[in-house]
């Protein structure tokens, strides 16, 4: 069953460059293909999955329709991806594209948005140790230059404390963050928030999305204070690079989908005097 | 602060990964609708008349950005599969572990039919 899709794949290589309805000439084979042909067909009202030349649809049975180019195509990339079993695990953009489409907590837009900025009085790099002394020196190197960007970034006031209780943001800074926020439609607020409650931090979400880190660097500040135990202490690969790289990917796949959702591409030909 | 590194790098760490992703299915990678989106972008925004392009600094962030998602995926599955893939042990194996052996029994236990 193998061999004859990949005969067909291989010989028919001039079938890719036909029109999509060439693409019909591999039979069903049950159920469940085992390598199924993706193509994405541009319409006018949004990006289309077609897995096997039936439209992909989400949990709730809506069309699955996306407004960018780019991120049709990366999901359309994770489905081809999947070999004998559908891991949905490994498939964070289509999940998130799901969320966004279903809404299924039928949350609205300010109801995400103080979901955020709540994040914020337990947000991660304002919350200090006292002891041991290397740690607190650690996380003064290393996350005070994050917070004083941001602070100047929005102009707002965000401290950090040692006490149980966090740090007493402002209402300016909330308010001002909130406003910030709104000006994100309502696919980027679900990929914020899923940011920020993977990193369980809004700071260093904020960093994310203004291109200020990167996703390694976001990862490896929230989870400052195991990388300091695993330095100490030594590094058990089927626990912590475990962990480590599900939240690289999550947090990937979050920023990816905001970015994407958010973005306008024009692009502008200069003519060439001469 | 975004230490990104060079675009080089970037672009042949996406190869990588897509010819990781079509190894295991057969397909040529060169074949895929991303690698040809990934080329098309890639190629016009390398000219720009602007010394510092936020264009250009914005799409090679979202390149590392899916960079460290298919690398990130790779991995996580490559642990899962290593340490807790494996399922549980069959009756065979828990016995052998302490050093025991199930009987042989040709003409079947007497409760089973």
């Amino acid at each position: 069953m193998w061999k004859s899709c990949l005969r067909l794949r291989d010989g028919g290589r001039r079938l890719l460059n036909r029109p999509r309805s060439g693409l019909t000439a591999s039979e069903g084979l049950g159920p469940k293909p085992p390598i199924p042909i993706r193509a994405y067909v541009p319409p006018a009202g949004g990006f289309e999955i077609s897995l096997d030349h039936r439209k992909l649809r989400t949990p709730q049975g809506k069309l699955f329709t996306v407004p960018s180019e780019a991120l049709a195509i990366a999901v359309a990339t994770e489905w081809d991806s999947q070999q004998d079993t559908i891991k949905m695990y490994t498939m964070h953009l289509t999940t998130l594209c799901n969320t966004s489409l279903d809404n299924p907590t039928q949350r609205e837009k300010d109801q995400l948005i103080r979901a955020a900025v709540k994040f914020l009085d337990t947000d991660t790099v304002c919350y200090r140790v006292e002891e041991p002394e290397t740690l607190v020196e650690l996380q003064r190197n290393e996350w005070d230059p994050v917070i004083s960007w941001a602070e100047r970034r929005y102009g707002v006031e965000i401290g950090s404390s040692t006490s149980i209780t966090g740090p007493s943001i402002p209402a300016q800074t909330r308010e001002v963050l909130v406003s910030h926020l709104a000006s994100y439609n309502m696919w980027a607020l679900q990929g914020i928030e899923f940011v920020v409650t993977q990193l369980k931090s809004l700071v260093l979400t904020l960093g994310l999305m203004d291109l200020h880190l990167t996703v390694e660097q976001a990862v490896l500040l929230s989870r400052l204070e195991e990388e300091y135990q695993i330095q100490k202490w030594g590094n058990i690969e089927w626990a912590h690079d475990y962990e480590l790289q599900e939240l690289r990917a999550r947090t990937a796949a979050g920023t990816l989908f905001v970015h994407l959702c958010s973005e306008s591409t024009a692009i502008k030909h200069k003519l060439l005097q001469g | 602060m975004a230490a990104l590194g060079s675009p080089l790098r970037t672009w042949r760490g996406l190869l990588r990964e897509l010819r990781y992703l079509n190894a295991a299915t057969g397909r040529p990678y060169r074949d895929t609708a991303a690698y040809r989106y990934l080329v098309k972008a890639f190629r016009a925004h390398r000219v720009t008349s602007e010394k510092l392009c936020r264009a250009q600094h914005e799409l090679h962030f979202q390149a590392a950005t899916y960079l460290c998602l298919l690398r990130s995926i790779r991995e996580h599955v490559a642990l899962h599969q290593e340490f807790h893939g494996k399922g549980e042990r069959s009756v065979e194996e828990s016995a052998g572990l302490v050093g025991l052996q199930l009987p042989q029994q040709p003409g079947g236990k007497g409760w089973e039919p």
